[in-house]
């Protein structure tokens, strides 16, 4: 405990003495806030297109969803692009709502978000350009280990949600209009049940806070199991309904992209480096790392950037039948196909 | 400490420091330019009468609610790309956040200097007249005899900025860089990041450091105002 406070107060003294100098270096009216990154960009700063090794500012600006961002993933990432692009990142954490709205003002240069439906209206309406896809990983639906609605082991989502509903058990809804929030929407409307009532409460918050909240409460919830797997020490949540990665329904899917800000909306936006970011992270080495990388010692995102097939929208071999219903829309299908072909077996 | 953002190379201290330093800097940038704007202000309000001076006062007086987020949303509309600021290119930057914290800081440091200027006697503005001064010397007499209050109407503006986390996370976007460089983030933001992660004991370490500092802010605002009281007694 004394040790504790000695280096409480270490850092205290660092830290005042630090920001003192951090004001009266940044004061300078000269220094523009793009020099403040704390080394690697000294001397580079001239300005676009100037700089060797240097892609437009050299600085990138992602709006990417909060499951990216709280599992660390982009953590791993992001060092590795920057060292070899020389580009500094500047990741803004929001759910794929807020994303996609800042990146239509203009504010983001790539984003990385999860809900396909409002992707295709992104760049429907022009402000995005060069989708790919990236990785997936799926939904689970996650509850208190003694699971009070009794949904345990349901294979179908709709099912599950239609129970919690009659059974009036508390769920917690993100309710921020995030990728996982629009998911559940489209699964409450699936069941044709409309989640009302003082059981069902939208907290508004990122998956990690909503996880939380729901652990302290006994509540349910729907989870990205990317997030749902890097939080499982810190929570007291079962998994309930498995997602498609488990043999679960397919509605379930949770298959992430990457797209550039259009530079014919906003002049300004790094385009050169969004596209470099969207040409890394579908590498065989951005691929890879997102392969290799794991929390809890599970893997979290399977990559489905790179594949030996033709690269048309919802590419499925012919011949190709999942074992799941066999009226699958086509972007289920390919779903289902990439789970087959990335997903070990013993996942 | 606790796990502090274990990815980090060195176990968070360039994380913990550089949030540290932003937060400083944008707060103490945030109140330095509110009171280099309240103080004229407040001393212009305060000598002159003319109408509608009561609702001015009511006004500022109300300023001092200004709810943070709605400051932090009206700021990001304006300064977003295709906002009427956008060509300024500011939206999620310090600067942003230096803004907005100014625009809730300013008034709280007007309302407060206001009332410690008007309590300034007449006799010293007259003096200072009568000693043959320009408004500029009167000014700065009354400011002298004003001090205390203008140092607790500092201090609680500061007290306003660095506190507040609704406004900043809405233009500054909690932006730390991969090498655990604070961009925008401070330390009321990286609390919300870790309650969010459900890492509450080191959110809590970080809330620890914000007292900290805003007790060391407050410390020095009441050592001057003993130093000033000194000089007084003599």
């Amino acid at each position: 405990m004394s040790m504790q406070r000695r280096r409480f107060l270490a850092s205290l003294g660092a830290a005042s003495v630090v920001g003192l100098a951090g004001c009266a270096g940044e004061s300078d009216p000269s220094g523009s806030t793009a020099t403040q990154t704390g080394g690697g960009a000294d001397g580079q700063s001239g300005g676009a297109q100037t700089g060797s090794g240097q892609i437009g500012d050299g600085e990138l600006v992602l709006a990417t969803t909060t499951s990216t961002y709280d599992t660390g993933l982009l953590d791993a990432l992001h060092p590795v692009f920057e060292e070899n692009y020389g580009v500094t990142m500047k990741t803004i954490p929001k759910g794929t709502g807020a994303s996609l709205r800042t990146a239509r003002d203009g504010d983001a240069d790539v984003i990385l978000v999860h809900a396909r439906n409002a992707e295709d209206k992104f760049m429907q309406d022009g402000f995005g350009v060069n989708r790919r896809d990236v990785m997936f990983n799926d939904f689970v639906i996650v509850g208190p280990e003694d699971d009070p609605a009794g949904i345990n082991g349901m294979e179908s989502a709709t099912e599950a949600f239609t129970t919690i509903a009659e059974s009036e058990s508390t769920f917690v809804s993100r309710g921020d209009d995030s990728g996982t929030n629009k998911k559940e929407l489209l699964v409450w409307d699936e069941a044709g049940t409309d989640p009302s009532g003082e059981w069902y409460r939208a907290v508004g918050k990122g998956m990690g806070d909503t996880l939380v909240q729901a652990s302290q409460t006994g509540a349910y919830t729907l989870a990205d199991r990317g997030t749902y797997l890097s939080m499982q020490t810190e929570i007291d949540l079962a998994i309930h309904v498995q997602g498609p990665l488990q043999g679960g329904p397919v509605i379930l899917k949770n298959p992430y992209g990457v797209m550039a800000v259009n530079p014919a909306k906003y002049d300004d936006v790094n385009y050169e480096a969004a596209m470099a970011y969207i040409g890394f992270l579908t590498s065989p080495t951005g691929q890879s790392m997102i392969a290799d990388y794991t929390a809890n010692g599970s893997q979290l995102f399977f990559p489905n950037a790179i594949a030996e097939e033709p690269n048309f929208g919802q590419y499925v071999p012919q011949g190709y039948t999942a074992q799941q219903a066999s009226s699958l829309s086509p972007q289920d299908k390919e779903y289902l196909y990439w789970v087959d072909e990335q997903v070990p077996a013993d996942y | 400490m606790i796990p502090l953002q274990a990815q980090l190379p060195d176990g968070g201290w360039t994380y913990v420091v550089s949030i540290v330093a932003v937060s400083l800097y944008v707060s103490l940038t945030a109140v330095g330019l509110s009171t280099l704007f309240s103080l004229p202000v407040a001393l212009g309000i305060g000598f002159t009468d003319f109408r509608g001076k009561r609702l001015v006062t009511a006004v500022v007086n109300t300023g001092m609610g200004f709810p943070s987020v709605v400051v932090g949303l009206v700021v990001l509309i304006l300064l977003s790309n295709s906002g009427p600021l956008g060509s300024l290119d500011l939206a999620f930057t310090p600067r942003a956040m230096i803004l907005s914290q100014f625009i809730l800081a300013t008034p709280v440091l007007l309302s407060v200097s206001l009332s410690a200027v008007e309590g300034v006697d007449q006799s010293v503005r007259d003096a200072a007249y009568a000693m043959g001064g320009t408004r500029v010397d009167v000014g700065l007499a009354v400011i002298k005899e004003a001090r205390f209050g203008i140092v607790t109407a500092i201090l609680a503006g500061f007290g306003r900025a660095i506190s507040e986390v609704g406004s900043i996370l809405i233009v500054g976007g909690n932006i730390v860089y991969s090498d655990g460089q604070s961009y925008t983030r401070t330390l009321t933001t990286a609390i919300t990041v870790e309650a969010r992660q459900g890492r509450y004991e080191v959110g809590l370490v970080l809330g620890v450091i914000l007292l900290a500092l805003v007790l060391a802010v407050n410390g020095l605002g009441s050592w001057l105002r003993n130093q000033g009281r000194g000089e007084r007694s003599v």
